[in-house]
């Protein structure tokens, strides 16, 4: 029955055939939504837009009181962007290279949650074999053990391991954690099934139809893995701060605590570096974003 | 020939698995075992852990009698799970604020990207930094939501004596008992509204075919019809994926947000347990006990899981 279904085709969706398109709605509809929106959005920048006008404001004044807080300020310290720099290498710490470890860090973690879990989730999701039920649960019940308390096992292990102050250890533990497993897995089972059938009929493998089926029709759910699991690794505090020791192995987190350490003075500067901390995580919420919309489209399902 | 094609399956399978299944087993399972062992013993960090049996669980769970009266061996750990349950009231209003939003932002419309970017902006600056900007925000002297509610208590009682004898002030947000929780709450609803969740329910209303809504569209069927029958069926998969993972860390979070914002106070009331074991184990050094109380919070969260898994389960349709 199934083989005499049409094979359903996978299509990117182009601007013609996107029927829901907003503007056949009534204006007022439109502008309403704009509005509400806007309103919206105004509440969510506005703790980023603080954050931002005191980077650049009086570094002597930020956070003194309302009087000297101004939402355009008179006069922009640009220079506490560059004070963020000389203020980390006082401290024998290099922006830069804070920057490039918390990068590598969160594009190895990412890259390997994503390749290891998407293919873990497969087998969970579509595959058969024994035990495979209570393998998952088991999977489900770890991440209901609260973090605080593996970490000093874990810690252990990477002392065992001799992985303190290396890659290894900022890197590896976090592939694993079966979060990715269990959100690709759902993501999985509600693709619809006839494709993978008929692919099977048509005599492709399974690893194929991991690969060229199921893997691009879950653009959507590996794009949001990914962001997750890049902002995860790149806001990580407390594992980086108690596997790495020498100022070269530390990441942006640790080293912005820098400026947590003294006075009223210091939250220009710490707002700075946090600014320049946001830029990455934005680019790849940016890249991520258009998988989000970009939707799987099967005609012929409904024969 | 049906035999041997399983048996090629569940080796398929199992090499799927391989990569991940030995990090697992290394990384989480075995610290999750040992932790258990650990809630069986007293332990300082520094010397070798002690077997005391379950002395850490009757210290946690047990009562005892005092002058006709039961009182719990600890009476802060009690305190504790119950702000961790109130602080999650919030949960189900951020699910389906996050559903309306991506439902809003999942059409093609002009600057739908920059509103998404927006929106998922709070989780994206997530991180102690934004916590402070939040902090002013609620200060209760010069932070914005009371210059504000000041300016407006005293405009209304300029313009409006009869109604308002008094101008009012903004409450101190974060230094009362009857405050401190909402005010987390709200803080938590607007940091996380826009981020994960919503981006989960977009890539899940993606999934859903169009010509389903084309279908319910020529048969005349409303807005709320197709949101109701076609919608929501289909994306529930992720709304019990959400669900049980806000389970989850609402039960196993509160720490960072706590400590920075509150410390735990005032009088305890935003102390959560994930606070609790963090003190416990590395500020006392009872790592023992740390781990006697997450071994409690795992099975609550277990049970809480099952009968998720079990009522909610039903509800989930998978295509």
């Amino acid at each position: 029955m199934l083989s005499a279904m049409r094979v359903p085709r996978v299509e990117r969706p182009n601007n013609k055939s996107r029927p829901s398109s907003i503007y056949r709605r009534p204006w007022w509809q439109v502008a309403l939504l704009h509005l509400s929106l806007m309103a919206g959005s105004f509440l969510m920048l506005l703790p980023f837009l603080w954050m931002f006008i005191t980077s650049v404001s009086n570094p002597a004044s930020a956070f003194s009181s309302p009087e000297h807080f101004h939402w355009i300020p008179h006069i922009w310290y640009w220079s506490n962007y560059a004070d963020v720099f000389h203020r980390l290498s006082a401290n024998g710490m290099s922006f830069w290279l804070l920057y490039w470890n918390s990068l590598f860090v969160a594009i190895g973690g990412t890259v390997g949650q994503v390749l290891t879990s998407s293919m873990a989730a497969y087998a969970f999701a579509r595959l058969r074999f024994p035990g495979r039920e209570p393998l998952f649960f088991g999977y489900l019940a770890t991440m209901m053990v609260p973090g605080s308390v593996t970490l000093i096992p874990v810690f252990i292990l990477m002392r065992d391991f001799h992985w303190i102050n290396t890659y290894y250890a900022l890197i590896i533990p976090g592939i694993f954690s079966p979060f990715g497993t269990f959100m690709l897995r759902q993501f999985f089972m509600s693709l619809p099934r006839e494709l993978e059938e008929a692919a099977r009929i048509d005599g492709a493998s399974l690893v194929g139809i991991y690969w060229r089926i199921t893997l691009p029709l879950s653009k959507p759910a590996i794009a949001t893995l990914t962001t997750f699991t890049f902002l995860g690794y790149w806001v990580s505090f407390l594992w980086p701060l108690i596997v790495t020791v020498s100022p070269q192995m530390r990441t942006l987190p640790i080293g912005l605590t820098v400026f947590m350490q003294r006075y009223t003075a210091d939250y220009s500067q710490w707002m700075a570096a946090s600014v320049m901390a946001t830029v990455p995580v934005i680019l790849v919420f940016l890249f991520n974003q258009r998988y989000f919309v970009e939707g799987i489209k099967l005609s012929g399902i409904k024969g | 020939m049906k035999i041997s094609e399983r048996k090629a399956e569940a080796l398929v399978a199992l090499l799927f698995l391989l990569p991940n299944f030995v990090g697992f087993l290394l990384f989480t399972s075995v610290p999750v075992l040992a932790s258990l062992y650990f809630s069986f013993t007293h332990w300082d960090l520094f010397h070798r852990p002690q077997f005391v049996g379950l002395q850490n669980f009757i210290s946690l769970l047990g009562f005892a009698h005092q002058g006709g009266n039961l009182i719990a061996n600890d009476p802060f750990f009690w305190q504790y799970l119950y702000n961790t349950a109130f602080l999650m009231i919030g949960i189900p209003f951020t699910i389906a604020g996050s559903l309306v939003l991506a439902i809003a932002l999942n059409r093609k419309m002009r600057g739908v990207v920059v509103y998404r970017t927006i929106y998922f902006l709070p989780t994206i600056t997530a991180g102690v930094a934004v916590l402070i900007v939040w902090k002013w925000l609620y200060n209760t002297d010069i932070g914005l939501f009371n210059v504000i509610i000041d300016d407006l208590g005293i405009w209304l009682h300029v313009h409006l004596p009869s109604l308002f004898p008094v101008a009012f002030t903004g409450p101190d947000w974060l230094g009362r008992v009857e405050w401190a929780k909402p005010s987390l709450i709200i803080m938590g609803f607007m940091m996380s509204v826009g981020g994960g969740n919503m981006i989960l329910y977009l890539a899940a209303l993606q999934g859903v075919p169009r010509e389903l809504y084309e279908a319910a569209n020529l048969d005349g069927a409303s807005g709320w019809q197709q949101f109701r029958h076609i919608t929501w069926p289909l994306i529930s998969p992720t709304t019990f994926f959400i669900g049980i993972m806000s389970l989850i860390s609402g039960f196993q979070g509160g720490f960072v947000t706590s400590y920075v914002m509150t410390q735990g106070g005032p009088a305890g009331s935003t102390t959560t347990i994930e606070y609790y074991i963090f003190n416990k184990g590395f500020t006392m050094f009872n790592m023992g006990y740390a781990s006697a109380i997450a071994w409690f919070l795992f099975l609550v969260i277990l049970v809480i899981t099952l009968l998720t898994y079990r009522y909610g389960g039903r509800t989930v349709t998978y295509a």
